[in-house]
């Protein structure tokens, strides 16, 4: 994988993505309202935010298929409104929906995609052939992609976003309606692309994946950033914090009131399918806490102890109940 | 270089996805023996009225090979969104579009020397004024197809773009004088045929095979390099528009 725009040191400063004022409205929708960042060189920043947030939109107008109202976009130092093409060779595109030619093997599909960029024929032969192997589609490779599975439309279509050895890779949602299994193996191979010095933009509405892969989250609702930040900073509050989750028989939130009123060392958040949190400095006293809830006349169904994670912090912050973001449901102990 | 490898291989890639597929070259044979038969039927098998069927013949494989063609295959791709690569691709949009509209060009160029092969068995041919026929023959073939791109670029759905087609098709059949002289038309239809692009490629065609032109050849040819020109800048335009949201 030699690049020689990878060459440049990665210390440097212009930044890989800078942008300001960003907007975009679709007619009555305002879908990105004014959005700044900035994305160093190396690094794995992820956009999080639930359904219409406008993650789509800011990746679509950061990679030229939508135009700004407002706003500028530098890529790697490159002016996008004014050098459009010059900063597409600089990134490569993994878009909501794995759209590569149905009617192309996979091999054809890499091979045209690798002819996109002016790659010379020996050259695209033997790139596609080792992303093929590296995503485990060698055996796939000579079947046409309309008949693919999903997972390897889905890991395909990464491949294509990274034939010309992008120095930023763009993924919008890469693990989106995928079973357990090939989401996490394309977390690994997306997290082996950062190792190699790719800096990625990653859109998500998983917590676990954003906490997982990314180094900074922005969290993005209704078009706005409310909070951009690294994963250490974010987590710094819940130091030290114990979690315990009980469920009830009934709207949690009618029996929160006394519950902070009865346990003044306990933060409690609770919702209306019956989930009741309570957060403690240090141990929560699980045996009272159940003793005092049965006494209103409340069974306790279940309690159980959380690790204190990412998902507190973006409910603390943006107000939004974790169930909007269709939390996918990963046993503990995934890698990647 | 680099850009001339990735046209070259959109170029390759269309052939061999779409036409070159068996059903689009049987159709290109078909449609020019279906016409050609139909007229021996109809005349009674005369072969000197050849030469006079002959321009129509060719300008409806040229359309038929054409236009629909590159609306259904680039209203597919923009549907299953596999154009954003082509629009994500480091290629100035001028050029992908050039690369895009090549195939079918080609596609039609080599459709319309079906019919031209066919005349060559059946009657002389070497009266035929092919330094008129040839770019005439391209210049058909290339508003035929720019028509398409125009009709991807308005439509989102491919019936959509397949009704399109047919609407802008049929008609022409018959109002470019292709088979019967535009004087013959209604009065009121008449201007209709004169802002039809094939009606001047038709009428060198005619002048080419059998002296029978009613404008000038420089007119011809003007209007339609001008229509070539306008549908590229007005396919380009609304694809900044409509498809860079
Ligand atoms: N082409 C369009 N025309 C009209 N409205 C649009 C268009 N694209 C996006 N929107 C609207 O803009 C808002 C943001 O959409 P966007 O697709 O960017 O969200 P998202 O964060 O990617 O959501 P998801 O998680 O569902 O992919 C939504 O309200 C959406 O309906
Ligand atoms: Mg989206």
């Amino acid at each position: 994988m030699s690049n020689p725009d990878k060459a440049e040191p990665r210390y440097t400063t212009t930044p890989a993505i800078a942008v300001e004022g960003l907007s975009k409205r679709f007619g009555s929708v305002q879908a990105v309202a004014g959005v700044d960042f900035e994305v160093s060189r190396g690094e794995f920043f992820g956009f999080l935010g639930p359904n219409g947030a406008g993650k789509t939109t800011t990746i679509n107008m950061l990679t030229g298929l939508a135009r700004p109202d407002a706003g500028t976009i530098c890529i790697a130092g490159v002016d996008y409104t004014k050098q459009p093409k010059a900063a597409q060779r600089l990134i490569g595109v993994v878009g909501d929906e794995s759209n590569l030619y149905p009617e192309l093997t996979g091999f054809e599909n890499l091979c045209f995609c690798a002819a996109l960029y002016g790659m010379r024929k020996k050259k695209r032969l033997a790139r596609a052939g080792e992303l093929l192997e590296m995503f485990g589609l060698k055996e796939a490779a000579d079947r046409k992609f309309g008949g693919y599975s999903r997972g390897m439309k889905r890991k395909l279509t990464i491949a294509a976003g990274i034939i010309h050895d992008p120095q930023i890779l763009f993924l919008d949602e890469p693990t989106t309606g995928l079973d357990v299994a090939s989401a996490r193996q394309i977390r690994q191979l997306i997290a082996d692309l950062h190792r190699a010095g790719t800096t990625i933009f990653l859109t998500t509405h998983y917590i676990e994946e954003a906490e997982r892969l990314c180094e900074r989250i922005a969290f993005i609702v209704d078009g706005r950033i409310i909070r951009t930040d690294t994963i250490a900073s974010l987590l710094q509050p819940l130091q030290g914090k114990q979690v315990m989750l009980f469920e009830v028989e009934r709207d949690g939130r009618t029996l929160c009131g006394k519950l902070a009123a009865a346990f003044d060392n306990l933060a409690f958040d609770a919702f209306s399918d019956g989930r009741i949190r309570a957060e403690a400095a240090g141990p929560v006293p699980v045996g009272p806490l159940v003793r005092f809830i049965e006494e209103q006349g409340v069974t306790v169904l279940e309690a159980r102890r959380q690790q204190p994670s990412l998902e507190d912090i973006f409910v603390k912050i943006t107000g939004i109940e974790t169930d909007a973001l269709q939390r996918e449901k990963e046993k503990p102990g995934g890698s990647a | 270089m680099k850009r001339w490898i990735a046209i070259w291989n959109i170029l390759k890639k269309d052939m061999k996805a779409y036409y070159l597929k068996p059903p689009n070259i049987s159709w290109g044979l078909i449609f020019p023996l279906a016409w050609t038969g139909m007229y021996f039927i109809r005349s009674g098998g005369g072969l000197e009225g050849v030469l006079e069927l002959l321009p129509g013949v060719t300008a409806i494989s040229i359309l038929f090979g054409t236009t629909s063609m590159l609306a259904v295959t680039v209203t597919f791709e923009k549907k299953n969104r596999s154009f954003d690569r082509l629009l994500l691709s480091p290629i100035p949009l001028e050029l992908l579009m050039l690369a895009k509209t090549a195939g079918a060009i080609l596609f039609g160029i080599v459709n319309s020397f079906v019919p031209i092969l066919i005349a060559a068995f059946l009657t002389d041919l070497s009266g035929a004024a092919w330094s008129a026929a040839v770019p005439a023959i391209l210049l058909c073939a290339v508003v035929s197809t720019l028509l398409g791109l125009s009709i991807a670029t308005a439509v989102s759905e491919v019936f959509e773009a397949q009704t399109i087609s047919n609407f802008f098709r049929f008609p022409m059949l018959f109002l470019c004088g292709l088979f019967f002289p535009i004087e013959q038309l209604p009065v009121f239809l008449r201007p209709l045929s004169y802002a039809l692009p094939l009606t001047y490629g038709a009428d060198i065609l005619h002048g080419a095979f059998s002296g029978a032109n009613v404008m000038s050849y420089a007119l011809d040819f003007s209007i339609l390099v001008l229509f070539c020109a306008a549908l590229f800048a007005l396919s380009l335009f609304s694809i900044r528009r409509r498809w860079i949201l």
